[in-house]
């Protein structure tokens, strides 16, 4: 005899990610260590707007954590310049998710405070989705996109805590509407503010890496 | 692949309250999935069959209950289902903002056949 019933579930699919974000946030937090989670499409600058945030970090500790498909080339590059650089291989998976990060972070010496840049696998989709353990979350684009992507990729634009505007040297040579890009970033996200940078010419750097220190400090302040 | 683990994950919620609840096989998941949510239902549903085979869960039907992501108008309230590169409200033209409506993603029930 079989009997066949229902039973409510309503469990998110989400959680046990979240859950496991929650503890390294929580961890993180505890040694002192502000995570950022740097989100953008291939080629649009992360590794590149890493070093010259980690420049003008002025005495703050950098960490990095690299999340590629493959290849540790970004990694190596860092290391080369004395940045502690741990790799993340995802083999196929188009994101970081918080069982990734929680295993890489394990394997980690943090022996002075200061700021983990977590560079998630180019893709402007995916990574806006799952939580990392970040205190916040940066997202980069640059003139090179066009200036529709806050329609086409909403959700990163909505949870970027701040906006990087990358390789605006090459403005004049581009034709990227700025007025149609902050339109509908400030429709999705009325606050994060937009930095406009240069890795030749420096702009800007220094405006972001003050915006992360001041982040930073109001964390370890609050904790 | 960008299913797969997630697709794993809806196998081992359903088996936890399967089992819980006693059942010697799950009939049917029912799911909703908003599509601001990044899952499409198809790919879900081919690693399904393949992640299932073998548990409690083979066999089972997905029904996946899609959500339409809606924006709120800041000016008059009214919710509503943007226009491709636009977030203009449709009724009075005024700037709105996002809600969580179309961001879903969970098992809302199951059914299971349970043995007397």
């Amino acid at each position: 005899m079989h009997d066949v019933r229902k039973i409510t579930v309503m469990e998110n699919i989400h959680d046990e990610n979240d859950h496991i974000a929650y503890h390294i946030n929580e961890d993180l937090s505890n040694k002192g260590i502000f995570a950022i989670n740097i989100i953008g499409a291939p080629g649009i600058g992360k590794t590149t707007v890493i070093k010259n945030l980690i420049a003008n970090l002025d005495g703050l500790k950098p960490y990095v954590i690299e999340g590629d498909i493959e290849s540790d080339i970004d990694t190596r590059s860092l290391r080369a310049l004395g940045i502690r650089t741990f790799q993340i291989n995802t083999f196929g998976a188009c994101h970081l998710d918080a069982p990734l990060v929680h295993n890489a972070i394990q394997n980690i010496e943090f022996d002075e405070q200061g700021i983990l840049f977590i560079e998630n696998v180019g893709n402007l989709v995916c990574p806006a989705e799952f939580s990392i353990g970040e205190h916040v979350k940066l997202l980069i684009c640059s003139v090179t996109e066009g200036g529709d992507k806050p329609y086409k990729y909403p959700l990163a634009f909505e949870k970027a805590d701040i906006v990087i505007l990358n390789k605006v040297d090459l403005s004049p040579y581009l034709d990227f509407d700025e007025d149609f890009f902050m339109k509908g970033l400030r429709a999705l996200n009325k606050t994060a503010p937009v930095v406009k940078v240069s890795a030749k010419t420096g702009e800007g750097f220094k405006e972001a890496a003050y915006w992360i220190s001041g982040r930073a400090e109001r964390a370890s302040t609050t904790r | 692949m960008h299913e797969y683990p997630i697709t794993e994950r809806i196998i081992e919620i359903s088996k936890k309250h399967g089992e819980e609840s006693g059942a010697s096989k799950i009939e049917t998941i029912c799911l909703v999935v908003g599509d601001q949510s990044g899952f499409i239902a198809e790919s879900i549903q081919m690693y399904f069959d393949i992640i299932a085979e073998g548990t409690i869960c083979e066999g089972a039907r997905l029904i996946i209950k899609p959500i339409k992501s809606q924006l709120k108008c800041d000016a008059c309230g009214a919710f509503f289902h943007r226009e491709p590169f636009s977030f203009k409200c449709p009724h009075c033209g005024g700037d709105a903002s996002p809600t969580d409506i179309g961001k879903e993603f969970y098992i809302e029930s199951i059914t299971v056949e349970t043995e007397d």
